[in-house]
């Protein structure tokens, strides 16, 4: 469970987030949807603790991130935008080497490792140096990396980004298996159908505040239109001119 | 606590084992750099210091016509007198080209100013910024003025003067250096080598822990993971400094087993570099790779790309010769106060056992201590500098 409260985040004279709010309960994936720039990925690196917040804070679990990081972040699992390997680690090293930081015991850490690359299928180039992966490998290592250690909490940012329509599929089959075992998940993306296919919540920002907090069928309602993607535009308009 | 850094130490020893450039620029280039260089400037001026004896240099003169004997008494000292030039200007021109090293021009007054006993003229052309002409130049010089001298005394003979009566003073001049002494001299750039082996075994991996693993995109799911900051960043300098000792070793073996190959007794040198200085060597300069591991991954750290921390640590590679430098060039005395100074010390102790001079403790105290302290200030800031979010760039 993420409760974030009021978060801002400057970067110079760059407001990127001001006051942003919203719960991600568990059993649930929660989207964060906005266009770019709106401070999707600014609001979630706070979240995993790379980022300090200017004011605002946020619990994982209860957990503060401000306060006690170290404990917050034994809570999550995140990919990062972009998140890179080590191209001289086979597939399977580099996942070893995040569930050994994790702090996972020694004997339980082979059966892990191979238990998540069978649920992300990437038996087949698991055992190859990550140097000359495509996107898409990369990205489903990047995410067995994350999840490798059972984080009660599952943030990614962007996640189906250079993802092809396969890869992206088997995405969708691994969140909603993250949701039905009881994990809160929380993803952004700026794909509308993604979102719409995908989450029980949707958090829509834009200019770096939420424009809207509810669920698809909520925000239809509330924006009065039919067509999510038009209800989208309806509410960041809303922002933008407020 | 302890696990992370050893995590993460184990990690980059293994991947950067896998990377080839680190490999080489830490196994082989740095290493084998300096031995290579070393050879190649000591049989140089073997080779040299040997031509200036033995071989017969030829010499192009002009009116060899008016000094007959002047010529045999050349070609007496392994001078071969060749034809010059046609005349004083081609001269001129053919040493401002390059086409000779040095033109001896007798006047065909020559033979009459001898008779008359006024000082004979000779013209020697020459042009002394080239290296090669100087050294022909000064072996003619030489080869004119004994035959000056021998005429000279030949007339005060025939005066009935002992040549003795021009002979004012006896100088005699004692050299009290050692072989090993004077191998300091050239053994002196070896320090350097030691040194800049040791950063270059670091260097890649500095990099690669830093801006590189930033540019790769991997350092910000690293940083999201349940572990503090400075556990990662000891164990990145850690590692550094793993294949840092790693490189300074072999680079001291191959200096080891080069030196057994070169002639220095031709040079009237031993160096004093067997397996007991070697292990010493190690010790005294091991406290330089902490501070050089932790200077290049500060470097690094502050940098936006791989490429833009290359740049900078090339600088870092050169930094150490500068006290080195300074000191040479300014003749100083090594004194209390070098020890203080990293790179400045481990040389001026290197130099004293490659010497077979005795070595001061209290020096190797300080040298060691003051290096081993700024080199755990230098980790302390970068452990710091890791806590920063600016680092993700």
């Amino acid at each position: 469970m993420i409760t974030v409260r009021k978060i801002h985040k400057a970067f110079g004279s760059v407001q990127a987030v001001r006051g942003v709010s919203f719960e991600a309960p568990d059993g649930k994936v929660t989207g964060l949807l906005g266009p770019n720039g709106a401070g999707k990925s600014t609001t979630l690196r706070v979240l995993y603790t790379v980022l300090m917040p200017d004011r605002g804070d946020a619990l994982i679990d209860g957990v503060n991130v401000v306060t006690d990081s170290l404990a917050a972040r034994q809570r999550i699992g995140a990919l990062p935008h972009g998140a890179g390997l080590y191209p001289h680690l086979s597939a399977r090293e580099n996942i070893a080497y995040y569930a050994r930081l994790c702090g996972l015991d020694k004997h339980s850490i082979d059966d892990r490792v191979a238990g998540i690359i069978d649920m992300l299928e990437i038996n087949d180039f698991a055992d190859r140096h990550t140097k000359g992966f495509s996107q898409g490998q990369r990205t489903k290592v990047a995410i067995a990396r994350a999840l490798v250690h059972e984080p009660q909490n599952v943030i990614l940012d962007e996640p189906s980004n250079g993802l092809d329509v396969m890869a992206t599929r088997s995405l969708r089959r691994l969140i909603l298996k993250l949701k039905e075992s009881g994990r809160c998940v929380l993803f952004s993306s700026h794909v509308m159908q993604e979102v719409a296919a995908l989450c029980d919540d949707i958090v829509i920002i834009a200019n770096g505040q939420v424009a809207m907090n509810d669920s698809a069928d909520g925000i239809r309602n509330r924006t009065g239109r039919d067509d999510l993607e038009d209800a989208f535009v309806q509410a960041i308009r809303l922002v933008e001119h407020a | 606590m302890m696990r992370t850094l050893l995590l993460v130490f184990a990690k980059e020893v293994l991947d950067n084992f896998r990377d080839r450039r680190t490999l080489v620029s830490a196994l082989v280039m740095g290493p084998l750099f300096g031995p290579i260089l070393f050879a190649f400037v000591i049989n140089l001026s073997i080779e040299r210091s040997l031509s200036d004896v033995d071989e017969t240099m030829q010499l192009p003169v002009i009116g060899t016509e008016h000094a007959p004997n002047l010529i045999r008494y050349l070609q007496s000292r392994n001078l071969d007198i060749v034809a010059g030039p046609p005349d004083r200007e081609a001269a001129i021109d053919g040493v401002k080209t390059g086409a000779f090293d040095v033109v001896v021009i007798v006047p065909g007054e020559f033979g009459e100013q001898l008779a008359d006993g006024v000082p004979a003229r000779v013209e020697v052309i020459t042009d002394a910024a080239n290296t090669q002409a100087e050294r022909d130049a000064r072996r003619t010089l030489s080869a004119l003025q004994a035959y000056s001298r021998e005429l000279g005394a030949i007339r005060l003979v025939a005066r009935g003067v002992s040549p003795l009566v021009v002979q004012a003073l006896n100088v005699d001049e004692v050299d009290v250096s050692t072989p090993s002494g004077r191998s300091g001299i050239l053994l002196g750039m070896m320090s350097y080598f030691f040194i800049f082996a040791l950063l270059m075994g670091g260097m890649y991996l500095a990099i690669d822990t830093t801006a590189g693993e930033r540019e790769r995109g991997s350092l910000e799911p690293l940083l999201s993971l349940p572990v503090t900051r400075d556990q990662l960043m000891l164990g990145k300098i850690a590692a550094t400094c793993v294949f840092m000792a790693l490189s300074l070793l072999l680079s001291l073996g191959s200096f080891f087993f080069a030196l057994k190959f070169m002639p220095f007794e031709e040079l009237g040198m031993t160096p004093n570099f067997g397996p007991r200085v070697v292990i010493a060597a190690f010790f005294i300069l091991t406290p330089f790779i902490l501070l050089g591991a932790s200077i290049m991954t500060l470097v690094a750290s502050f940098t936006k790309s791989y490429k833009e921390a290359q740049t900078w640590l090339s600088i870092v590679l050169i930094a150490p010769t500068l006290p080195i430098l300074i000191v040479s060039i300014l003749a100083l005395r090594p004194q209390l106060g070098f020890m203080f100074v990293p790179s400045l010390s481990q040389h001026l102790l290197l130099i004293d056992m490659v010497k077979n001079e005795p070595v001061n403790l209290l020096h190797v105290a300080i040298s060691v201590l003051s290096t081993l302290a700024i080199g755990a200030l230098l980790t302390w800031i970068c452990a710091r500098l890791y806590r920063r979010e600016g680092l993700l760039g």
